[in-house]
């Protein structure tokens, strides 16, 4: 009897060992995103492999799969050739898809996929402009639905309208106005714990201080 | 006891796992080539790493014995390989490449293809409308491109030594039936479709797919669009008249409509700039066009299309046999086009596309030397076209196709000359198959066969179709086609019983292209061989033959200057001809021996301008002159032609709405077009054949409301 309570015992201690290692890993790898020394393609790829490595040994938590999408799409925007974009892209929609099977419909990950359609616009901006740039649009609305609160809905839909050229329906007064309503919103923004998505702030910041 | 031990299991068993394994290795693609940014991984565990420049990786992990490591790269693909982590000898992994479309090899030859959900095209739809002086008039985009003529008097694509009638237009693979405006002679009329109705054209100057036929040159192959991206409304106005839209699709994306009506007059236009020609009735043009689209699953798409038009214009100008008489020449058009089509995945592969069409042109002309003729000459005409298509489609392998089909047309005819008639009907069957055959993914063959029967003509064709094409690497490939292809004669020579028989041509295509991300070099060579052209002399034969001989340059680059697009067409065409009443074989009057456009495209993104020109050169064609001896049959030449197209656009927001400004300019310079002579009867006059007027200007205002459809309206005009 006292042998089977000294089983369950060491079953809930490797148990939240396990859980405090995903934590704990998560924590480390989610941190390297505040480094401005990330934000290079290459150290982008290793991080998005860390977390999909992650994803996949776990298999039940989205937060991985959509760090590796996140890190994916980050990797699209920096990548010089532009036919490489594609496939990336594809890949970082993929793991995305994966995160919502397992989390289910997200503001946060509606920002992703918004996130992933802009990428792929820089591949072709003249036939693509109107085909992305709608279903990023589409995508952010979305995201508000899901949640008001979310300050990213406004720092992807102000950046959207910061690049956009003005003739093509872009402003520049209008997207630093959403970037302000931002700032406000990540003010107050409580993310659900240690690891949920918090991005942005920063950036947000930078895009501000441009002419 | 327990007590004591307890917290040894609890803290002890943990710490016993932490003894640490170095795993390393590298990681190569199958010709040896270190893979960087692969991610290998210990599975079960967050174990791993992720290859460095020079394809090595090391990593340590706590796991022990034999475990399964997977390496995956987008790409490639992945593999799983069971190692041993006690043993310390480095891995070796290789991955080997995933084919995808960009990597695959396309059958090319003699076909530009514009497309957006292809990677591997030339061209865009986009770049076929944006082209200064088409006037978004697909056949005149289409004609900056290498096999094509510069053909101004007469509609159609003259193609690598054929005749206009020889290229033939289908829309979702069926053919189309007076797919230009009712002209008068000597003047090239628009065509009638819009290229916004679609989202893929395809243009073969040759050797192309059994799944077409009835066209011995070329074939013009244009895919309705789909559902729209969002609702959408629309308003122009122009110089020539206003025009009004409506796109709409549901809130669940799964069906829409669109309605488009425009009305052009050209009346204030020729009041104000000078035609060759007074207009006697206003030129007015009324069309309207609506469709309907439905997702009728996740797989199946069901279009209805329909279009109508009405026009007419009359023209007078000094009569060429009657000096100081006046020729009058009055004409009314009425047009409907209807097409539906279906399409479904069958599952296992199969895919089924079915389709029906049917058409009705009518024209009223009348043509009167005023004073000189008791009576004006009435024509009327009327043709009509009813077919169904089906095609069945498998997958076969990984990228091989088999494509069966069938189709049946019925198509009548009635003509009147003044009391004279004439009329046929035709049922003509026609059956195809065809394979693509990827016998690798570098290398793909692709063999089909089309069988016809006209009931006019009572007799049947088989014509087979062959190419391959293989990918030397990357960005280039070479390929090869041949094909035989039959075609009815035209109208005019069925309309009478003359038992006449198919007209046949013979291609060979030889073509090499390279393509990367911002150029385009493409070049390719072929040999034409026409057999049994129709002769109206003595008498209507079969007994007409000529040949066409070429060799073709296309060269698109973006990257050179900023923000700016170019391409250089050139084409050398050697071809003679002995048809209709030619006397013996000779060089046709549609054929010039050398032909370049320069297409050149420029964006201001400071201004929001948007710049174009294209400039076209051709060599002199042959013409007709009477008073020559029968041995110097077409020997005369026209001026070299020479023409440079404009065009400047704006794009602002007004209001709510995105609008652009357009300006165009057609022939600039205004240099003189000599597209060939007219002689009168007597041979003493005659005239050259122009253009109506040397230049064509048009301002015009668009504006959008929704999605920004800007883009498409500059290209309308």
């Amino acid at each position: 009897m006292k042998s089977i309570i000294a089983y369950f015992l060491l079953l809930a201690v490797v148990t939240a060992n396990g859980q405090d290692r995903y934590e704990a890993a998560m924590k480390q790898q989610v941190g390297l995103l505040d480094s401005a020394s990330t934000f290079n393609p290459a150290s982008l790829k290793a991080l998005g492999n860390t977390f999909e490595r992650i994803a996949d040994a776990e298999k039940t938590q989205w937060l991985p799969y959509y760090y590796a999408s996140y890190c994916l799409v980050n990797e699209a925007f920096m990548t010089e050739d532009k036919t490489k974009v594609d496939p990336i892209a594809d890949k970082a929609a993929l793991m995305a898809e994966k995160a919502v099977a397992l989390k289910g419909e997200d503001s946060e990950l509606s920002c992703l996929l918004s996130l992933i359609a802009v990428s792929r616009i820089a591949v072709d901006p003249m036939t693509r402009g109107a085909k992305y740039g709608t279903e990023s649009a589409e995508l952010l609305d979305k995201a508000k639905q899901q949640n008001p609160e979310n300050p990213r809905v406004y720092l992807l839909a102000g950046q959207n309208l910061l690049f956009t050229p003005e003739a093509f329906g872009g402003s520049k007064t209008k997207g630093k106005e959403l970037l302000n309503l931002a700032l406000q919103k990540f003010s107050t923004f409580k993310p659900e714990s240690g690891i949920s998505p918090r991005w942005g702030e920063a950036y947000t910041k930078e895009l501000l201080k441009m002419p | 006891m327990y007590k004591l031990f307890l917290p040894l299991i609890i803290f002890g068993f943990p710490m016993a796992l932490q003894a640490q394994t170095v795993v390393s290795g590298k990681v190569t693609d199958a010709r040896k080539k270190p893979l960087a940014g692969v991610n290998i991984s210990l599975v079960g565990s967050y174990d791993g790493a992720t290859s460095a420049k020079d394809g090595t990786f090391t990593f340590t992990t706590v796991e022990k014995g034999e475990r399964l490591i997977t390496a995956s790269l987008t790409g490639f693909g992945s593999i799983e390989v069971k190692t041993d982590l006690a043993s310390n000898a480095p891995l070796i992994l290789i991955l080997k490449e995933t084919v995808n479309e960009l990597k695959m090899v396309t059958i090319s030859a003699g076909s530009f293809e514009a497309s957006d959900e292809k990677k591997n095209t030339v061209l865009k739809p986009l770049d076929i409308v944006t082209t200064a002086g088409a006037n978004a008039d697909i056949v005149s985009a289409l004609k900056t491109l290498p096999g094509a003529q510069q053909v101004g008097e007469k509609e159609g694509l003259f193609v690598r030594g054929g005749t206009g009638a020889e290229t033939q237009t289908f829309i979702d693979g069926m053919l189309v039936r007076n797919p230009f405006s009712s002209g008068m002679p000597d003047f090239a009329a628009r065509g009638r479709f819009s290229p916004f109705l679609f989202k893929g054209t395809t243009f073969s100057s040759g050797g192309y797919s059994a799944q077409y036929g009835q066209g011995l040159s070329s074939a013009l192959v244009l895919e309705s669009v789909d559902l729209p991206e969002r609702s959408s409304y629309t308003l122009g106005v122009g110089s020539v008249g206003p025009a009004v839209g409506v796109d709409k699709l549901s809130k669940d994306k799964k069906k829409g409509y669109g309605i488009e009506l425009d009305y052009v007059n050209l009346w204030p236009y020729f009041k104000i700039v000078k035609q060759k020609q007074d207009p006697v009735v206003a030129p007015e043009f009324l069309n309207g066009s609506a469709n309907y689209r439905i997702k009728t699953s996740r797989t199946g798409m069901l279009k209805f299309f329909v279009m109508g038009s009405r026009g007419r214009f009359g023209f007078r100008g000094e009569s060429l046999d009657y000096p100081g008489y006046d020729e009058e020449f009055r004409l009314t058009n009425h047009y409907l086009y209807t097409n539906v089509s279906w399409r479904e995945s069958l599952g296992n592969g199969w895919k089924l596309q079915l389709g029906t069409s049917y058409s009705t042109n009518r024209d009223r002309i009348t043509m009167d030397t005023i004073g000189k003729q008791p009576e004006p000459t009435r024509i009327r005409t009327r043709q009509d076209l009813s077919q169904f298509r089906a095609v069945l489609s498998k997958n076969m392998g990984k990228f091989s196709v088999l494509r069966l089909g069938s189709e049946y047309q019925y198509a009548t005819e009635a003509s009147r000359f003044n009391q004279f008639g004439g009329e046929f009907v035709d049922s003509y069957t026609a059956s195809f198959a065809e394979a693509d055959v990827y016998f690798t993914p570098r290398f793909v063959g692709r063999l089909g066969a089309r069988y016809e029967y006209s009931s006019l003509l009572r007799s049947p064709n088989i014509a087979p179709r062959a190419s391959i094409a293989y990918k030397v690497d990357a960005k280039s490939q070479v390929a090869l086609a041949y094909g035989e292809f039959y075609q009815k004669p035209e109208q005019q020579y069925l309309r009478f019983d003359h038992n006449l028989g198919y007209m046949r041509a013979t291609h060979y295509i030889a073509s090499y292209q390279h393509i990367s991300q911002f150029r385009v070099f493409r070049t390719e060579v072929f040999y034409k061989q026409y057999h049994n052209l129709i002769k109206t002399v003595p008498g209507y034969n079969n007994n007409g033959k000529g040949y066409a001989k070429g060799a073709e340059l296309f060269w698109r680059d973006k990257k050179l200057i900023k923000n700016a697009d170019y391409w250089i067409s050139y084409s050398w065409l050697d071809t003679k001809r002995d048809h209709l009443n030619f006397p013996y074989e000779v060089r046709p009057d549609f054929a010039a021996e050398h032909t370049a456009t320069l297409v050149y495209k420029h964006f201001i993104p400071e201004w929001q301008l948007n710049l174009g020109a294209t400039y076209s050169f051709a060599t002199g064609r042959p013409y007709f002159n009477p008073n020559r001896p029968p041995n110097e049959f077409m020997a005369d030449r026209t001026r070299n032609l020479n023409t440079l197209s404009l065009n400047i656009n704006y794009l602002t927001t007004v209001g709510k709405a995105f609008t652009v400004f357009v300006l165009t300019l057609t022939n600039a310079v205004g240099n003189e077009q000599q597209y060939g002579f007219r002689y009168s009867a007597d041979k003493l006059r005659r005239r050259v054949v122009e253009p109506m007027a040397p230049r064509f200007v048009y301002i015009g205002m668009f504006m959008s409301f929704g999605m920004d459809r800007r883009q498409e309206m500059i290209d309308r005009q």
